[in-house]
């Protein structure tokens, strides 16, 4: 099943979680691919955690839903608690080691970190923790080339001000600048 | 084909609209709130009529008036809000006007959760409210066909006169997925018993009641004439891999794309297992089930609920094949688990 | 001569099937003539009620629809705002609009729905025979009240016309009764009124109108306009409780 993907987004109500998913499912579609997002909701939504599940395909998708995701972007503590032993056999975790303060347990995942919050406040936008960790997950996995997804930010955020754009791609690129120097 | 990307209950808001749809009627209920939202935005702007009801109640009876106008109208809840509507179903269908109900349905009994689930299925397919009656019900799996449906609901209604309900799980309204949009329906039906002020006619009467016994039973035939018709006609399902298949597993909604998954795993370990996915809720496709019994050794029937499109497998299959149930209530059953039964029951079976 | 007694055209030929002394009948000429006189009937739309008004559609020369109880004024404001141009009238008793249907008629004045409901309160259930209805005056004896209402036990009778004119939405409340010719012409002025409001589209319009069931009260035709004068007027005083200008 490795022509679908599944990237299960997770961290706070404010983190941006569910436009992240939302902005790589967008991209995805317009460079051709097969997409689903899901967000969760009801009692998931309890104890702090918001999520989304994103599928990306060659193919047409049947299940939008899986116990098992691929990979996880987490952007919190208590995601990495809920969602760490249900990650495929070595599948990828993506941390933001700004709000995670422990290591994850098994050992056959491929864990990629970042002080998420800490390279926001360095470039002075600390709404853009979401584009960075995406920036640096998509220059590091190739899912979406980055040029590919740099074209995209136009259409996506289409009737968004120029400024708004260019902060967004900002910070996308200063993860993608993070992956490159330290994964 | 350009393709947007649409939430569900987006998709079949912009659907009714484009078949039609000049009037909604709704009570905010979690987690259909979005398709009276979107179409807070969108009526006044195309010359529509928007009304926040004071109730469920309220709203179905809009919907019986506005349908009464030979408008096309429609009203979308969830759970206790659809209980509340089958008073204003009752009427509307007795009365025979065309509309669209949609159900973005959520786990119960009582105020139950607003997980995704299937456990309205009884209440859909038997009529719902008192008397006997009828709604064609339709049940979409994914973004696409939450706007196809929408679309198709209104001339489906128009063509029978007849309630259409749409119902799709909690999920399928939060789904998003890359759509292609259609194109406006321009085709206006014929209404000639509407009522709109009798300038240059006799006046038109809407009424429900019948006093006389036989009055009352004339109209009761006259109703169980048309849904005969209407299941002689209107039967729908997709079947997948059932050619051969020795275990069918038959799964509605979102639920249905999520067993496909499962199928698709279990014949890559050898086990003829196959799908059919009831499209059409009522009429039930229950020759498309006997059709895929013909080398069916055994059913599943796999929903989000306790069990209740089951016996209508079973009426179906009238005893020929065995049908058993996995169903869960408050989580949605993954690929993983259907699969994990399917292998069960094939062992158990020797498949 | 001739012209008094000659059927409005707004009402049809039908026999109607209200009992000796029953004032649904008046009311509904009353409406019928107002009608005739604005030359309305062709744009008019009624909603009838369940009570003992439910055969109105029989009776009314126009585009009928009868609906559940209590649910007219839902109704009718879906038509009106699908057909501004169109008069809408719902026809309402008392158990149906101050009891079952008392949400749906109190968010259609709070909406200053544009419609006209002609409320026919007769002290209880006519239909059902004669049970108590919120309307119900103290010490009334009714099939579920057959020790008398009681405020401990029912509480107090409810004054629709005073409640709804407090909605912002009511353009025009009245209340009257037909127990003798002036109010029953005072009642017809009301009525046209009411639709004249609408035709502005000043806001919601409402006339209570007190009736008698001499059927249910037990009492002879002649004796009920009694006791609707003697009881039923000091509770329920008549008059406009709202009149919203243009
Ligand atoms: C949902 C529902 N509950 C109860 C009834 C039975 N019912 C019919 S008429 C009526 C009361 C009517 O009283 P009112 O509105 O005062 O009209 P009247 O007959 O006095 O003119 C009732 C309770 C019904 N038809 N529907
Ligand atoms: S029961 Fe009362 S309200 Fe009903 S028709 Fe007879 S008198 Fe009129
Ligand atoms: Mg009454």
């Amino acid at each position: 099943m490795d022509r679908e993907k599944q990237v299960l987004f997770a961290g706070f109500g404010g983190q941006g979680v569910l436009s992240m998913g939302q902005f790589l499912t967008h991209i995805a579609m317009n460079a051709g691919k097969e997409v689903t997002w899901v967000p969760s909701y009801g009692a998931e939504m309890r104890g702090g955690t918001a999520n989304c599940l994103v599928t990306i395909s060659e193919e047409e998708i049947s299940s939008p839903l899986t116990e098992n995701p691929m990979t996880a972007i987490i952007m919190n503590r208590p995601s990495l608690d809920k969602y760490e032993s249900r990650i495929k056999a070595n599948g990828t975790l993506v941390i933001n080691s700004s709000m995670v303060d422990r290591l994850p347990e098994r050992e056959d995942l491929n864990v990629l970190q970042m002080p998420v919050n800490q390279i926001a406040a360095e470039i002075g936008n600390s709404k853009g923790a979401n584009m960075i960790i995406l920036g640096a997950y998509l220059e590091k996995t190739g899912l979406i080339e980055v040029e590919e997804a740099l074209d995209y930010f136009g259409v996506v955020f289409k009737g968004k001000n120029e400024k708004v754009i260019e902060e967004n791609k900002a910070a996308f690129m200063a993860g993608v600048e993070y992956a490159r120097r330290q994964w | 084909m350009d393709r947007v990307l649409m939430k569900g209950n987006e998709a079949l808001a912009e659907g009714a609209i484009l078949a039609g749809c000049r009037g909604f009627f709704g009570y905010p209920i979690t987690p259909s709130s979005e398709i009276a939202e979107y179409m807070a935005r969108k009526m006044p702007k195309i010359g529509g009529v928007f009304v926040q009801a004071e109730s469920e109640l309220a709203a179905i009876n809009m919907v019986y008036g506005g349908a009464a106008t030979g408008a096309r109208v429609m009203t979308a809840s969830s759970g206790p809000g659809l209980s509340l509507k089958q008073e204003g179903i009752s009427f509307i269908a007795e009365a025979e006007l065309p509309c669209l109900i949609v159900n973005i349905s959520r786990g119960g009994p009582g105020l139950g959760g607003i997980q995704p689930a299937q456990s309205d299925y009884f209440q859909a397919t038997r009529g719902g409210g008192h008397g006997d009656y009828h709604t064609i019900v339709l049940a979409p799996s994914g973004s696409q066909e939450m706007m196809d449906f929408a679309i198709e609901a209104f001339e489906l209604a128009d063509k029978y006169r007849i309630p259409v309900m749409i119902m799709a799980e909690g999920t399928l309204g939060n789904l998003m997925e890359p759509i292609v949009m259609r194109e406006p329906v321009l085709n206006k039906v014929d209404k000639p018993w509407a009522i709109s002020g009798c300038q240059g006619r006799k006046p038109n009467i809407i009424n429900t009641l019948h006093l006389g016994s036989e009055e009352l039973e004339n109209r009761n035939l006259h109703l169980a004439n048309k849904y005969k018709l209407i299941q002689a006609q209107e039967k729908r399902a997709e079947s997948y891999l059932v050619e051969d298949a020795e275990l069918v597993v038959v799964a509605f909604g979102i639920m249905a794309r999520i067993v496909k998954k499962a199928v698709v795993e279990a014949r890559k370990r050898g086990i003829k297992a196959g799908l059919v996915r009831p499209i059409t809720l009522w009429p039930f496709p229950d020759e498309d089930l006997r059709q895929a019994a013909e080398h069916a050794r055994l059913f599943l029937s796999v929903e989000i609920s306790m069990g209740q499109m089951i016996q209508d497998i079973q009426l179906a299959l009238a005893g020929r094949v065995p049908v058993e149930f996995y169903g869960r209530i408050g989580f949605t059953p993954n690929p993983e688990e259907i699969l994990q039964e399917i292998i069960r029951l094939a062992a158990r079976e020797g498949l | 001569m001739k012209k008094v007694f000659q059927r409005p055209e707004s009402l049809t030929e039908a026999r109607n099937h209200y009992c000796p002394g029953c004032s649904h009948g008046i009311i509904h000429r009353l409406l019928a003539e107002c009608m005739d006189e604005m030359n309305i009937r062709e744009k008019t739309i009624g909603i009838c009620p369940v009570g003992c008004s439910v055969l109105a559609y029989d009776y009314f020369n126009c585009d009928m629809l009868e609906a559940a109880h209590g649910r007219a004024p839902a109704i009718a404001t879906a038509i009106k705002r699908l057909l501004p141009d169109r008069y809408l009238f719902t026809y309402q008793g008392d158990g149906d609009l101050a009891s079952i249907g008392m949400a749906e008629i109190v968010h259609a004045s709070a909406r200053g729905e544009k419609i006209t409901v002609i409320f026919v309160n007769n002290t209880l259930y006519g239909m059902t025979g004669g049970q108590m209805a919120p309307t119900t005056l103290l010490g009334q004896v009714t099939t579920t009240s057959p020790y008398g209402r009681k405020v401990e036990n029912e509480g107090y009778p409810m004054k629709m016309a005073e409640l709804l004119s407090s909605n912002e939405g009511s353009a025009y409340i009245c209340r009257t009764a037909v127990n003798n010719p002036a109010n029953i012409n005072r009642t017809k002025r009301a009525i046209k009124k009411a639709l004249q409001v609408q035709e502005k589209g000043l806001g919601f319009s409402m006339v209570e109108i007190l009736s008698a069931c001499p059927t249910n009260w037990g009492l002879s035709p002649v004796e009920a306009l009694k006791w609707m004068e003697n009881n039923m007027i000091p509770y329920y005083p008549l008059g406009e409780f709202k009149v919203k200008e243009d």
